[in-house]
């Protein structure tokens, strides 16, 4: 009996401190979370001014999610691109690359945004237009018809908000995939280039799915992140959740129930990305 | 270029890494169905030789042959070259994306355009003449390094080479895996594959090689028979670098 006793006091003693320690890192806040959100949905659904507030809002969601997704889908291309321009040997690409990434990463995503939505796409018109009138006194009319026809009304601002976002993304995730595609190691590509691949085949084939896979996570990181900016969008006066938040509030001076109902609706979106995003990552790292 | 019948030809070649010379003047010849084997100490340029063959190393000056075609910077020639020319690498390199038969298959499909069936076929096979048919669906992280390296050689050996280049393949194996890639690659020697084998195993040097080559300080320091380097080599160098890799 004496034995079994030395044999389990420090046992408890460990369970203890363990106990202590479980305590100290668990995750409070994301317990707090749940609790705001379930009390702010308990209000939301019951609370009349709140309920008439998310009903007014929920009408942006669709702009909100379609913006995001498709800037996102158009910012892994943009991404993608300059990514693999970041580390071509090819001066000219490389340095095109390089100059996209560091002009977009200095200058705050709101100024972007209005400068792409109204100074960039009018003078891309302008400049389409320009070469529409040049085909035509160079006598191919036929071919000068779809530059000259485009005007500014014909580029809607939810076109132009979406443009803007990613091309805005596109600087981000070059650097993510700069990073994928550098760290897998030099004798990956060397085996690919010793069977005879190219080197567009071995990037295809063998680097960057690989690549891809490693930065999953971090590209899942920018998703979520492109949620919550594509409320900026909204002083483009795109009819997002933001914009719709902002109307409402403005002509009804509910104030409190607008901005709270729209800060939870972002919250509920973030919170259930990142953990897919985690869930992903976790996934990802057991399969090593 | 002197004789039709020589694999390889290199004439003159060097190779600097900056202010490194890696090369100094290296000329070389290897006939067809030859086995030459490299030897010599770490930074002698075995690698750099090797991998200006196949023009993973641009060479600094000088000119490569290749079944009589020579070697320029025009990346078409050399990729086609390059599918003639197996490599194995000290550190295997396999894809750890594809299992083992797909790392056969993929440059056969992509480079040789071989349908999937095909290159599926010609994958099996491969993989039965390195002994490992069985690890077909297995993922490189579940191969064991000897196991890793056959693999490798399988991969290259399904593009139908002309030449095999073997740049230290057993020198990160376990002692017990070591006799597993050997036998493969004096099966290859056997059956008159042209082998350029950097190794330190000099009893593979012994059985396979037909000519070794000494190098140091970039240069081919000694080129002669088997025999004549074990029994009779001529340089101070030779003898120095041999009686310690003897010692082990
Ligand atoms: N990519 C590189 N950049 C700079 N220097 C290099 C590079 N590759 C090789 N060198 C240098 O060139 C010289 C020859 O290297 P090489 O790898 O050919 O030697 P080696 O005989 O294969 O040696 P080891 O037995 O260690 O593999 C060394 O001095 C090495 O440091
Ligand atoms: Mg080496």
């Amino acid at each position: 009996m004496t034995e079994k006793r030395i044999v389990i006091e420090p046992v408890v003693g460990e369970e203890e401190a363990s106990w202590e320690e479980r305590l100290r890192s668990f995750p409070w806040w994301f317990l707090a979370m749940i609790f705001i959100a379930i009390g702010v949905f308990f209000v939301v659904s019951t609370n009349e001014s709140y309920n008439a507030a998310f009903n007014f809002i929920k009408a942006g969601l669709t702009i909100t999610i379609k913006t995001t997704l498709i800037a996102y889908v158009i910012a892994l291309g943009f991404g993608l691109l300059a990514g693999l321009g970041r580390i071509s040997k090819n001066v000219f690409f490389n340095n095109l690359a390089r100059l996209y990434v560091e002009l977009i990463r200095g200058i705050p995503i709101l100024v972007l945004i209005f400068f792409i939505a109204l100074v960039g796409v009018p003078s891309l018109v302008n400049g389409l237009n320009a070469i529409g009138e040049w085909l035509n006194n160079a006598g191919i009319a036929f071919l000068s018809k779809p530059f000259t026809a485009i005007t500014n009304q014909d580029v809607s601002m939810n076109a132009r908000a979406i443009i803007a976002l990613a091309f805005t993304y596109g600087a981000y995730l070059a650097e993510i995939f700069r990073a994928g595609i550098q760290s897998i190691g030099k004798g990956q590509m060397e085996a690919a280039r010793s069977l005879g691949m190219s080197y567009g085949q071995a990037m295809r084939h063998i680097i960057l799915p690989q690549a891809i896979r490693n930065v999953l996570p971090a590209l899942g990181n920018d998703f979520v992140a492109m949620v919550k900016d594509s409320s900026l969008v909204s002083v483009l006066a795109v009819r997002d959740i933001t914009q719709v938040a902002r109307l409402y509030a403005g002509s009804t001076f509910r104030f409190r129930e607008a901005y709270v109902t729209l800060a939870v609706m972002y919250l509920t979106m973030t919170v259930i990305l990142s953990l897919i995003v985690q869930t992903v990552e976790r996934r990802l790292r057991s399969n090593d | 270029m002197t004789n039709s019948d020589n694999i390889i030809v290199v004439q003159d070649l060097f190779k600097y890494f900056g202010e490194v010379k890696a090369l100094d003047g290296v000329s070389l010849e290897v006939g067809r169905g030859k086995v030459v084997v490299i030897v010599g100490p770490s930074g002698s340029g075995k690698s750099t030789l090797l991998r200006c063959i196949n023009h993973l190393e641009k060479p600094t000056q000088g000119d490569i042959w290749i079944d009589g075609e020579k070697l320029t910077h025009n990346i078409k020639t050399i990729n086609a070259i390059r599918a003639e020319i197996g490599m194995v690498f000290q550190l295997f390199n396999l894809f750890p994306h594809l299992t083992a038969i797909e790392n056969v298959t993929l440059a056969q499909t992509v480079v040789r355009n071989r349908s999937k069936e095909e290159a599926e076929h010609i994958a099996m096979e491969k993989l039965k003449r390195v002994g490992i048919p069985e690890k077909a669906a297995v993922y490189p992280s579940n191969l064991s390094g000897g196991q890793q390296q056959r693999v490798a050689i399988a991969r290259a050996l399904a593009m139908g080479p002309k030449i095999m280049l073997f740049d230290e393949p057993t020198s990160a194996l376990d002692p017990e895996m070591i006799k597993e890639v050997l036998d493969v690659m004096l099966d290859l020697a056997s059956e008159g594959m042209t082998m350029v084998c950097v190794t330190h195993e000099m009893g593979f040097a012994r059985s396979a090689a037909d000519e070794v080559i000494f190098m140091d300080f970039g240069k081919i320091v000694e080129h002669t028979t088997p025999e004549g380097l074990f029994n009779n080599p001529q340089e101070d160098r030779t003898k120095l670098f041999l009686s310690q890799i003897l010692q082990h």
